[in-house]
């Protein structure tokens, strides 16, 4: 840990050492599943064009998504989306007003872990048909 | 110091782009949600069911303007990331420069999916 050369005060930058809020993590989360959703439109945009394609195609693509490989490539991409859409909602639940305070923020973001993780849990019901 | 100038941003400005993003993720959610619900809710899907759903005038504008909405979106939302941790600050002189060269790649890639996602949803 450096000392600062303003106030003479420890500085410490490193973010390992630094335990982050619910908050942080649920702001993250959104980042990283952002990412991710940017390579899933490249996969999605390429099934649809292959499903209308021909009737041969389509039936193809019915076939490739019923492979184990295919739905868990397919719950890779529906459990970010649903994550990123569900802190979306707080976003703009924030936007006008509502759950801007300290504890506001940490409500939202455990009610954002909560529902997203019910929700992809239906996703994974859905798709494996449990 | 070491503050981006949003040269690249959408918007060119913070508050466009937060409105954009906004509205765009308004627009992506309902079309997904649109999608989702038909795929759930329909036992077998023949080619003609799906034909019939995507080849529906009113169809492919939903999908060119969600389409052209989710990249935008896509836009500014890595154009913020990119410019929080690919900076001078965290990574060195170089920032800039990868920054700028990520920040074409993303932009070929858009531009790419945004021709050929039109061309596949006006294809039917």
């Amino acid at each position: 840990m450096k000392i600062s050369s303003v106030n003479g005060r420890p500085v410490n930058l490193d973010i390992k050492t630094i335990e982050l809020p619910i908050t942080a993590y649920a702001s993250i989360l959104h980042r990283v599943t952002g990412i991710l959703l940017c390579a899933s439109v490249l996969v999605l945009v390429w099934l649809l064009q292959k499903s209308l394609t021909s009737e041969a195609d389509f039936l193809q693509v019915q076939q490739m998504l019923s492979s184990s490989f295919m739905k868990f490539l397919m719950f890779l991409i529906l459990a970010p989306f649903i994550y990123h859409l569900v802190a979306g909602v707080r976003h703009l639940v924030m936007d006008v007003g509502i759950g801007e305070s300290l504890e506001g923020g940490q409500l939202g973001a455990k009610i954002v872990f909560a529902a997203s993780a019910v929700l992809i849990l239906l996703t994974g019901v859905w798709l494996w048909g449990v | 110091m070491g503050r981006v100038t949003p040269i690249a941003s959408l918007g060119k400005n913070g508050l466009y782009d937060y409105v954009i993003q906004r509205i765009s993720a308004v627009v992506i959610a309902a079309y997904f949600l649109y999608i989702l619900f038909y795929l759930v809710g329909s036992d077998q899907i023949t080619y003609a069911d799906w034909t019939g759903l995507f080849g529906a005038l009113w169809m492919k504008v939903f999908s060119s303007i969600t389409l052209l909405m989710l990249l935008a979106h896509v836009w500014i939302g890595v154009w913020g990331v990119l410019t929080d941790y690919v900076t001078t600050r965290i990574m060195g002189p170089g920032a800039n420069t990868v920054r700028l060269l990520l920040e074409l790649a993303v932009f070929a890639v858009v531009l790419v999916v945004g021709v050929v996602g039109l061309a596949v949803f006006w294809s039917v």
